[in-house]
């Protein structure tokens, strides 16, 4: 198995050379967004121009690439400017008239353009930034003392502090938690080192050392590689990524996700060449049951376990399944995925593919995702021309290859038997199991089903090793996951963190908190078929176990922040009409049960609800869990009844008192003029489509609340603001 | 087989693996309620009514498809339990219809029974209810979509066992309906008539069309000579619809009956079988002698010789030409009948009592019309309506005396009354045309070979010097198996019986709907009619239908010989190929 | 089946291909897509040949086009709205700017105006959430919209549109 070594390392050193005759580290680099959301917000038009500045420049040294969503989306477009030996910078918001100056002042002319750099941290420019973290997978409290310490030895020993940064960063996940004792981490860029250290006089040894005498202090630098730490080195000091921790999303962001060569580059396709020289398939098992891998599409089925039971079945033809049939009509962690790094759920379809047998494999994609059905047909191809699939796969003997399927907008298809039918062409509904897809799926036989998200993570965990990967997370859910965090926050964008992060970090400490003046009320996890958790349980653990005690569900990784704005029985009603929409007509209580509780809803927020439909929402509601044919079926009523656990209250106010207290249900707003402001100009009158404002002119007016249909037109037009709304 | 050991409800009970729950609880006599499943059906689980509680899982399980395990714990009526069954009937009640008393299944519906074994007694999640047009095109079933409860059974039927694949769901979750593609109406689909829909219906979504109307007013009209013919297998099935245990054979109280509703005369469709037996065997017979159009593929189920024009129109050659016993003997009574009894043709009204709603779409082929332009057969009834209209009238069909047919055209033998149960038509068509090859009696006269229900059987049978290659298919899908072995010309058949319906029309789509405890189509009931069958031919002197005296009487009279031009005349039809075109 | 087909030649030779693979029938989905792209939407009489073309049951193709929402039964506007209605989009207000686009049009949620130029439809999520709420025009993508950009939104469509009129179907 010698050859496959040999074959891979050709395929790689042929992919690299031909990288090199367009690319090297001396050049600097223009790496422009691309992906759905870039390109929403004009990243196409940025990145025309800087080409047709830099062509009109007729410099050869400077590069123009592409990259994935990098997850920040509300400052889309984002573009990066790599300087040799500077430190990166990434800019936001890029407009077309930007570009002018970051390509004259920063591309030719070295000097970043502060003012537009993202996330705007920085007024001045640092020369050093340095990053206290804690060395194994959780987060110790230990690191935080550390950076005003620093600062303060800085001042003493008379070195510039305002321009070197020293802050607390997230975890570098090099040890197993408790093993690093006392000790942290201090990551110094741009140089990439890492030290271990517990004391301040070892402190003041790596400040004499690095910081004054300009070389590294060998004998507390850590000499592991922190592949969760890249993230910073090639994309600078941005808050929003320091304190994640970046596997699944590894690539996105960084490579061209049209280039194998720079997913070669960047340690792509090792795992697999090392799988198949060493030519065991259970060992590619039981590394992925070790390392605690579980289901990131929601139901968190261990991974290691579903690829044994696909291999107890005598049947010799298998299959993999990709499901990329992101439904969460909230969370879009997988399409950045598959536009920013195609190349790695191929690695690791591949791999599960080895390990269980299969020659065959599915990729089912979303046709919403059309950029992403573009980039998979690209990496597919090219993984084909590089031997990476297709027969005899690097000389090894082993066959397999990938077919892309689409989807065509069906929700239910993201539940695994109503995927392998839709696969099949048929409609996607769900049916009966058992038998499990690993025992009978497609056309019958064992088929491995896993999402995006856990097909990402399966080359690192081959690569780094099982061990390595279970130092992340906690007990029970090992590694990060990714959300996508929406709705009332400040820096919405996908997240990437350590299982067993409180969801008040990933709120406050990464997402900034929910814009000025407004107050955190509920955090949503798990889309439709999640549930509402209140702001006083906002020190939840992210985790499979903790959610569910919660009251909700890590589901997917959709996470919708919701704030004092916003109405919980809306919010509920949103989520079921959603389900009620989706739900695929098969079993009576999904079908009908979703039909009723929809209708009490909008019962109530058009005030005609009455007490007892709390009852009957809930007896629905454990009804069509306690009974659906499919798991989407049995979580539908999830947000329904988190919300009714949490928010009573503001149903019972909806109910009883007809109102709305942050007056979303428009029929329940109630429109009155005040007589005091009123001037009698008429001007509502006027406007009313149904005319029922009365009154004289220069005479306070009356609305007729029985005519009113609440379309706030004379609230909209008011100009003494005399009407009241509540 | 290993035994497994578990508990239900307190009890102990040990039954082979890869039992259901529902099958267990079955063996210590508890029946938990069903409504979308059927034994000879793939498993559905869309209705959820046979939920039962199962120790250490999560949701409650459907009983018809978990099978149990050893040690298991279940519950078959914790108060949970019943709570979601009686609300899961709620919620499909709430979306039907409430026309419970003017409904065509008032009393015999699955979702009625249910409502009231379970203890619907008040509503609470009533609202909205989906409305649709009654689809009323098919001459033979009528659709009717805001009583359908989604449970697919027809569906099922329709694709796995029919192998139509007419029916389908459109559309999803609350806006799901069940039609042919595109909502085309029935008459414009690929349906075959088959009415098995009706069968496997546990409401009134499929009914069939109703004719009892127009029967009744020929019966009351003075002008009108109206006769009835009874199907086969009628007599086999029609006791159960009157509390007659399965299997009860009913054929001298049926003619009773009749003739008290007021028919003026009542044939047997037997006479016609046997002519049809006649004239088959001489067109089999010819056919070997040519070596020409072999296999011979028979021609009385109307289901199967549309489904013949819509799915495999290449194969129409194959078909014999033969009219069904039914037309038979309907152009008899127009023809022949009218002469002898110097009676008006215009003026016979001939009803069919048949166990078939396709027999409805037959009549009005323009091929079975008189020259004058009226229909041979004015009416066809199934068995269910005629049995309504014997109730209707309030005859105590239990207590009625015999009464035998009227002749020349009511005297059959024994092979006729095979006619209604699959692998009949088979083995009266051997004894006939055995006998016509070899010129020698037959010492046996029972083709045991070709009697089991079982869907698709076949038989190589010697006949002197001879051997026949025959098959005998029933259920659409059985017969599609055995006529792509033939189109694969792997094996010369001679004859192949083919039969729309499940068992032949012993399980026909117009039958009875099944008693209490009885599932649709149970495949013991359909054996226990066809033995009722089988005794009566054990039972008959003439058993060839050759020897039947009145067919001999009639060829001399009437038609010559079998294959005259005028039996052709007459007794033959032809086929064309139909639109739209079926896939299979 | 006539040998005349109602099928661009593209798509018959796509079906051809899926013929000649394992499965064929499972590329219904497929051709369905491709019919979609082609004409813009799945006509009955396209539907009838893909189901003989593929040997698939007609049924199954009617019930498979009805059971997707992407899949679309009637032509659609020469600009296609689609308003996202994800979980996202919603708490920023997305029904609002449906309604402004209902109200702006006059037309209802999946209709197309008389003039045939606009379709108003709906979407959920299109995985663009970090700039909620958005709108798709056909291809182009609008983010963070409000209400009042809509008149606005619909000028600038139009203003980039030399004819002003939709193809009269053929």
């Amino acid at each position: 198995m010698g050859n496959t070594l040999r074959k891979f390392n050709q395929v790689k050193q042929s992919l690299l050379e031909e990288r090199a005759r367009h690319y090297d580290e001396a050049k600097t680099v223009i790496q422009v967004g691309s992906a759905t959301c870039e390109n929403a917000a004009g990243a196409e038009d940025v990145r025309a121009e800087f080409e047709k500045l830099l062509k009109a420049s007729g410099r050869d040294d400077i590069l123009i690439r592409q990259t994935g969503c990098t997850g920040r989306c509300s400052q889309e477009p984002i573009v990066g400017v790599f300087v040799p030996n500077q430190f990166p910078f990434k800019y936001e918001k890029m407009t077309v008239a930007k570009v002018q100056d970051i390509f004259q002042q920063h591309v030719l002319g070295g000097q970043p353009v502060v003012e537009l750099i993202l996330d705007k941290k920085t007024s001045i420019l640092y020369s050093r930034v340095v990053t206290f973290s804690s060395l194994s997978t959780v987060s110790t409290g230990l690191p935080s003392k550390w950076a005003p310490i620093f600062q303060e030895r800085l001042k003493a020993q008379g070195l510039p502090v305002d321009t070197i940064r020293a802050f607390t960063g997230g975890c570098l996940g090099l040890y197993p938690a408790g093993e690093e004792g006392d000790r942290v981490g201090m990551m110094v860029f741009p140089e990439k080192v890492i030290y271990a250290f517990s004391t301040e006089q070892e402190l003041d040894q790596i400040i004499q050392s690095h910081f004054i005498e300009n070389k590294t202090f060998e004998s507390l630098l850590v000499k592991v590689d922190p592949l969760i730490n890249r993230f910073f080195s090639l994309y600078g000091d941005v808050a929003f990524f320091n304190k994640q921790t970046r596997l699944t999303l590894r690539n996105s962001g960084i490579i061209d996700p049209e280039s194998l060569a720079d997913y070669i580059a960047n340690d792509g396709f090792e795992a697999l060449a090392m799988v198949l020289s060493k030519n065991d398939p259970q060992y590619v098992i039981e590394e992925i049951s070790r390392s605690g891998l579980r289901g990131r599409g929601g139901g968190g089925y261990p991974t290691g376990r579903k690829w044994q039971d696909a291999t107890t079945s005598p049947d010799p033809e298998r299959y993999v399944v990709c499901n990329a049939d992101e439904g969460d009509p909230g969370a879009y962690m997988d399409r950045s995925t598959l536009e920013g790094d195609p190349y790695s759920i191929i690695h690791g379809m591949a791999l599960g593919a080895f390990a269980i047998g299969a020659r065959q494999g599915y990729l089912y994609v979303r046709a919403e995702y059309p950029l992403a059905i573009k980039r998979l047909e690209n990496a597919i191809a090219q993984c084909r021309e590089a031997n990476l699939l297709g027969t005899n796969i690097l000389d090894s003997g082993f066959d397999f290859d990938l077919e892309i399927r689409l989807g065509a907008g069906a929700f239910v298809c993201g539940e695994e038997t109503a995927l392998m039918y839709s696969i099949e062409g048929k409609r996607g509904q769900p049916r009966l199991r058992p038998p499990y897809p690993t025992q009978s799926g497609l056309w019958g036989h064992p088929t491995v089903i896993n999402n995006v998200e856990t097909w990402a993570n399966v080359p690192v965990i081959i690569q780094h090793g099982a061990d390595w990967f279970a130092r992340i997370g906690t007990e029970s859910s090992k590694g990060t996951k990714v959300f996508a965090l929406a709705g009332k926050i400040k820096n919405s964008g996908l997240v990437e963190v350590p299982m067993g992060t409180t969801l008040k970090e990933i709120i406050y400490h990464i997402g900034g908190g929910v814009p000025e003046g407004r107050s955190l009320k509920a955090v949503q996890t798990g889309g439709p078929s999640g549930g509402c958790l209140p702001a006083s349980m906002i020190h939840t653990p992210v985790d499979y176990e903790s959610l569910q005690q919660a009251g909700s569900i890590m589901g997917s990784g959709g996470m919708i922040v919701l704030d004092d704005q916003d109405c919980m029985v809306a919010v509920s009603k949103f989520f079921l009409e959603f389900t009620q929409d989706e739900s695929c007509g098969k079993c009576v209580p999904c079908r009908e049960g979703t039909l009723r509780m929809l209708e009490i809803l909008r019962r109530i927020t058009d005030g005609r609800g009455v007490m007892e439909d709390l009852d009957k929402l809930e007896r629905l509601g454990r009804l069509i869990q306690k009974t659906s044919l499919c798991g989407l079926g049995q979580t539908a009523p999830n947000p329904v009844l988190s919300a009714l656990k949490n928010f009573r209250e503001e149903f019972e106010v909806h109910i009883r008192e007809k109102r709305c207290p942050t007056q979303k249900c428009s029929q329940l707003i109630k429109y009155e003029i005040n007589p005091d402001k009123c001037t009698g100009c008429t001007l509502c009158a006027r406007r009313c489509p149904v005319g029922c404002i009365s009154g004289t002119a220069r005479q306070p007016h009356v609305i007729d609340q029985e005519r009113c249909i609440k379309c706030g037109e004379c609230f909209n037009v008011c100009k003494f603001d005399a009407v009241n709304k509540r | 087989m290993k035994k497994i050991k578990l508990t239900i409800d307190n009890t102990p009970v040990t039954v082979p693996e890869q039992t259901t729950i529902m099958e267990a609880a079955q063996t210590i006599g508890i029946h938990i309620p069903r409504l979308c499943y059927h034994p000879d059906l793939s498993l559905e689980g869309a209705c959820r009514i046979c939920i039962v509680e199962v120790d250490g899982a999560r949701t409650f399980q459907t009983s018809c498809s978990t099978e149990v395990r050893e040690g298991m714990t279940i519950q078959t009526n914790s108060p949970e339990i019943r709570q979601a069954r009686r609300d899961l009937v709620e919620l499909i009640l709430d979306n039907h219809p409430q026309d419970c008393q003017t409904c065509e299944r008032d009393g015999q519906c699955e979702l009625q029974n249910l409502a009231y074994t379970l203890g619907v007694r008040e509503r609470l999640y009533e609202g909205e209810r989906k409305t649709f047009p009654l689809e009323t095109s098919s001459l033979s079933v009528i659709r009717d979509s805001e009583k359908c409860i989604l449970c697919y059974r027809c569906v099922r039927m329709c694709s796995e066992v029919q192998g139509v694949h007419n029916l389908t769901q459109m559309h999803r979750g609350v806006k799901t309906v069940v039609t042919p593609a595109f909502e085309a109406p029935l008459a414009d689909s690929v349906c075959i008539n088959c009415g098995q829909c009706i069968n496997v219906c546990p409401t009134a979504a499929f009914q069939e069309k109703r004719f009892t109307d127009e029967v009744w007013a020929a019966l009351a009209d003075p002008a009108k000579h109206v006769v009835a013919q009874i199907a086969p297998s009628i007599r086999a099935a029609i006791g159960e619809d009157f509390g007659l245990p399965a299997g009860t054979p009913a054929t001298f109280q049926t003619v009773t009956a009749l003739r008290r509703l007021g028919f003026d005369a009542v044939f047997d469709t037997n006479f016609g079988a046997d002519l049809t037996v006649v004239e088959e065997a001489h067109e089999l017979v010819l056919r070997i002698k040519k070596n020409e159009n072999l296999p011979l593929l028979t021609s009385c189920s109307p289901g199967w010789i549309s489904y013949m024009e819509h799915f495999y129109p290449e194969l129409i050659p194959h078909a014999s030409s033969c009219r069904s016993p039914m037309t038979m003997l309907s152009v008899l009574l127009k023809t022949y009948y009218a002469e002898l009894k110097s009676l008006d043709p215009k003026n016979i009204y001939v009803v069919g009592i048949m166990p078939c709603t396709a027999k409805k779409f037959e009549i009005f082929r323009p091929e079975h019309y008189t020259a004058t332009g009226q229909p041979f057969t004015d009416a066809v009834l199934t068995t269910r309506e005629f049995a309504w209209m014997v109730k209707a009238y309030g005859i105590d069909f239990t207590k009625l005396p015999d009464n035998d047919f009227d002749n020349p055209l009511g005297f059959s033998s024994g092979a006729a009354d095979l006619f209604g149960t699959t692998g009949g038509v088979m083995e009266a068509t051997l004894r006939t045309a055995a006998e016509k090859i070899t010129g020698e009696p037959l010492r046996d006269l029972n083709f045991t070979q070709v009697r089991q229900v079982e869907g698709l059987k076949e038989a190589s049978i010697k006949v002197g010097s001879q051997t026949l290659n025959v098959a005998v298919a029933n259920g659409l899908t059985n017969a599609q198996t055995i006529l792509e072995k033939v189109k694969a010309g792997k094996k010369q058949y001679h004859l192949i019986e083919l039969m729309a319906c499940p068992g032949g029309c012993v399980g026909g789509g117009g039958q009875p709907y099944p008693s209490e405890g009885r599932y649709v189509l149970d495949r013991d009931l359909i054996r226990l009619r066809a033995q009722a069958l089988y005794m009566i031919d054990e039972k008959k002197k003439v058993r060839k239908s050759h020897e039947n005296p009145f067919i001999l009487e009639l060829y001399e009279n009437f038609l010559g010989r079998p294959g005259s031009e005028k039996a052709h005349h007459l007794l033959h039809t032809h086929y064309t190929p139909r639109e739209p075109r079926g896939i299979k | 089946m006539t040998n005349q087909s109602t099928l661009h030649p593209d798509v018959v030779a796509f079906i051809e291909e899926c013929l000649g693979r394992e499965h064929p029938e499972s590329f219904l989905m497929a051709v369905l897509h491709k019919v979609q792209d082609y004409y813009g939407f799945l006509s009955q009489a396209h539907m009838y040949e893909v189901a003989q073309r593929l040997q698939v049951p007609t049924s199954t193709v009617s019930g498979v086009s009805t059971f997707y929402h992407f899949f679309r039964l009637k032509p659609r506007g020469k600009y296609a709205i689609s308003v996202c209605l994800g979980t996202a989009c919603f708490v920023k207000g997305a029904d609002n700017i449906l309604e402004a686009f209902k109200t702006e049009l006059g037309i209802e949620l999946g209709e197309t105006t008389k003039d045939g130029l606009y379709s108003l439809e709906n979407t959920r999520c299109l995985g663009v959430c970090g700039l909620a709420p958005v709108v798709t025009i056909n291809d182009k993508v609008f983010s963070q919209v409000t209400p009042q950009q809509v008149p606005e939104i619909l000028n600038r469509v139009l203003s980039q549109d030399t004819e002003k009129t939709a193809p009269t179907p053929a």
